[in-house]
């Protein structure tokens, strides 16, 4: 986003300028048809209130994502919904002005009443010795309590009190939104990205390492105002599509996708404003199929399915990928173990004779013939041995032969390093090399043989099998292909 | 004679002791900056007083650094090492005296410094990369609104490999050890050019490895005519890294040569017992300040 800025500029204008061809139209015709209808109705475009709503949800999206974004990593999360409970009288102050739905009022009012909030905030922790969560939670509740009751108070006072719309700040309405609030939400979002696009390199650092910031003589704190002023701008342009109670959502659901996806602060940001602006189409798409249902909490169920998405399927820091990588790791560590088994029956008896049996195979794992079998089949999915006489007989692969070979090695090797070079007792070393052999790569084992200068035998006087022993081990006359024996063949 | 207000096991009897605030500046240090001009100075703190909560944590603090001087600041745990940094800085607000830095208010030339935070003052899962952190650096000298240009990412790309770190110049900074996080801060410093820095316990928690490039870097900087101060725990390695040192607690108890200043009657003061009227008084001001 911070790259190609005025491509999101140019964007938002587009976006207005469809707007402003549109005809206003009584949100009243929208109700009373059939679903399907709603759907061509709400794709098609052609209704000027769709647009609007749709615009409006963008807008929200845009500013949300990249405001959420840097509330998110400064972990003012909290912060941010106490601010957007706290702006519920500034609107209802803002409404009583002249008892209309005048945006202008209704900001002015919200903003004062969200400044108010963080002040008030700020005093108690600095005069008081109560920190600065309990602070934000009480602030919370205070101020959303005095608004409910103005809210309540306007709509009885009001004849027909519910179609004043104040009732729609609860939860969001984003059919009520008009050209007029288009216009005053482009406004503020336009503002926001650019002063967040000018003064990107400023707010990174404050937000990284505000001490240092100040060294290199930034303003720290201006910067912290400023973003705190747009906050309350970008709580207040949002009330009306998204809600009061359901606000802050907005503001920390995509943000926190967003920064389980990336690891690059402008990175994060963009895709903050992607989620959101899919998070608020598609709330505001769900609430328009059916009259009545508030825009809010759709946005805030979408927003939370990509967190979902984000959580689970995560390339980096996902919980399904991540259970995946062990799982096959195990398996790997699993497949591992049987071949060096084999190995280890194999070298019992010299390498003479064909293959090794199921019950050899159990019983040097000390398990029972069952487990071994498993085991003995997952290691012909994969190519590394094949079994005979009615799976009894497994005979290894010529890939299956080096893997154990080289498993094998690894260890003997490992365990001779732990016992030359780090000077461990050689009944110390089997534990460790058991774990350190699943994971030494080609040129470290290079590097241990340099170092060991390529001994022979391990410290319990095993020989260690070489690079030769490994290729050999496919020639074996009449086997080519499946051998399970004779290095020495 | 020792003075009585160093002393642990007797009490210093009332009325005594005060007029022995002044610290033990080691002669030739002070003959050493007294000849240079004002803007020579790389930094120069008169008298200045810190408090957190009411409670002082500095004292009075005097101090002339000579140019091109490795200082190593010195004293047990809470007495204010980290604190004094921060306070040359800005970052903590002293109730009185003032910081010079090469002649001018510490504030106003803070262009000319450079600061090594401690490691735990900020968030490594913060989403950026060394790079971004290294041209953090540079911020000072481009100004707002100005972006890092070519010439910036080569600059850090320079302080990196200093630092060894070159290669992990994409990584995001969460994948980085305790060294490596702290090369990275040093290489921040290294790109913002400066005269004078100031690093708060850049030893903390760093591999041997990382603690000798370090020592070898900070020995670099002082041959270029740098002047460096850092916040150090580990007595036993402070002889030797440093040529200048700082005994603090809660004042300077000395400052000067290394030669001269790691004394066992100077480190007894600084370390030995409380100093005992001194912290009775603060608490003393903490009290009637609540």
């Amino acid at each position: 986003m911070m790259k190609r800025p005025y491509a999101i500029l140019l964007f938002l204008i587009l976006l207005l300028l469809l707007a402003g061809t549109a005809q206003a139209e009584s949100i009243g015709q929208l109700t009373d048809t059939s679903f399907g209808e709603q759907v061509k109705r709400f794709l098609s475009l052609k209704d000027p209130s769709v647009r609007y709503a749709l615009l409006g949800s963008i807008l929200l999206g845009i500013n949300c994502g990249m405001l959420g974004s840097f509330i998110v990593v400064r972990k003012l999360s909290l912060m941010g919904d106490a601010l957007s409970h706290a702006v519920l009288p500034g609107v209802a102050m803002g409404f009583l002005w002249n008892m209309d739905k005048d945006p202008l009022a209704i900001l002015i009012g919200a903003v004062t009443a969200g400044l108010l909030g963080s002040v008030f905030v700020s005093l108690i922790t600095q005069t008081t010795r109560l920190k600065e969560d309990t602070a934000l939670g009480m602030v919370l509740a205070g101020f959303f309590a005095v608004g409910i009751c103005l809210v309540s108070m306007i709509q009885r006072r009001l004849p027909g009190g519910n179609q004043s719309g104040i009732d729609k700040y609860l939860f969001g309405q984003a059919a009520a939104i008009n050209s007029d609030d288009v216009m005053l939400m482009a406004v503020v979002t336009i503002a926001a990205v650019l002063i967040m696009t000018l003064f990107y390199k400023e707010f990174l650092v404050s937000s990284f390492d505000p001490g240092f910031a100040g060294v290199s003589g930034l303003p720290v704190k201006v910067f912290h105002y400023v973003l705190m002023l747009l906050l309350a701008f970008s709580v207040v342009i949002s009330l009306q599509a998204v809600g009061v109670v359901l606000v802050s959502a907005m503001l920390i659901t995509p943000a926190a996708s967003a920064y389980l996806l990336s690891d690059r602060l402008h990175r994060m940001v963009s895709l903050a404003m992607v989620f959101g602006v899919f998070s608020g189409a598609m709330g505001c798409f769900i609430s328009f199929l059916k009259p009545g249902l508030p825009t809010g909490p759709f946005m805030v169920i979408a927003a939370s399915l990509f967190f979902v998405g984000a959580f689970l399927f995560g390339p980096r820091h996902g919980v399904l990928l991540r259970w995946w990588r062990r799982t096959s790791r195990s398996q790997r560590v699993r497949r591992e173990n049987t071949l060096k088994a084999i190995y280890q029956v194999l070298e019992a008896r010299d390498f003479k004779g064909e293959g090794v049996s199921l019950r050899e195979l159990a019983e040097r794992r000390r398990e029972t013939i069952e487990e071994a079998r498993q085991q003995s089949q997952a290691l012909q999915r994969n190519q590394l041995a094949s079994l005979h006489e009615d799976g009894n007989l497994i005979l290894l692969t010529p890939d299956g032969w080096q893997r154990a070979c080289a498993i094998v090695r690894n260890h003997r090797l490992w365990e001779l390093y732990l016992t030359n070079a780090a000077d461990y007792p050689p009944d110390h070393v089997h534990d460790d090399a058991e774990k350190i052999e699943h994971i030494l790569g080609e040129e470290v084992v290079r590097q241990l043989e340099r170092r060991l200068d390529y001994a022979k035998t391990d410290p319990h006087g095993k020989p260690i099998p070489s690079l030769d022993d490994a290729q050999k081990g496919g020639g074996s006359p009449g086997h080519d292909e499946l051998i399970g024996y004779g290095r020495n063949n | 004679m020792r003075p009585l207000i160093f002393q642990t096991a007797t009490r210093t009897p009332p009325g005594r002791g005060s007029d022995r605030l002044k610290a033990e500046m080691v002669e030739d240090t002070e003959k050493a900056t007294k000849t240079l001009a004002p803007e020579e100075i790389p930094l120069e703190i008169h008298d200045m007083t810190v408090a957190y909560h009411k409670k002082p944590v500095l004292w009075g603090i005097d101090l002339t650094v000579p140019p091109g001087s490795l200082v190593g600041i010195i004293g047990p745990n809470g007495a204010g090492k980290s604190t004094l940094i921060k306070s040359i800085l800005g970052l903590v607000h002293s109730s009185s005296g003032w910081a010079k830095i090469f002649g001018k208010p510490a504030r106003k030339n803070l262009k000319r410094v450079g600061y090594v935070p401690q490691r735990e003052s900020v968030d490594w899962d913060f989403p950026v990369s060394v790079m971004d952190v290294v041209l953090m650096g540079r911020y000072g000298k481009l100004g707002l609104l100005k972006r890092p240009k070519k010439e910036d990412h080569d600059f850090a790309r320079g302080c990196l490999e200093k630092v060894h770190m070159l290669p992990y110049a994409n990584r995001q900074i969460s994948n980085l050890s305790g060294g490596q996080q702290q090369r990275v801060f040093l290489a921040r410093a290294l790109a913002q050019e400066s005269d004078l820095y100031l690093m708060d316990e850049p030893f903390v928690g760093v591999d041997a490895a990382t603690e000798s490039a370090i020592i070898a870097l900070l020995k670099e900087l002082q041959s270029q005519g740098k002047t460096i101060m850092v916040v150090h725990h580990d007595l036993g390695s402070a002889k030797d890294y440093f040529d200048h040192l700082l005994l603090l607690n809660m004042r300077v108890v000395a400052f000067g040569r290394t030669s001269e200043t790691f004394t066992l009657d100077l480190l007894q003061k600084t370390y030995g017992g409380r100093l005992t009227i001194l912290s009775e008084v603060a608490e003393a001001v903490r009290e009637r300040g609540q």
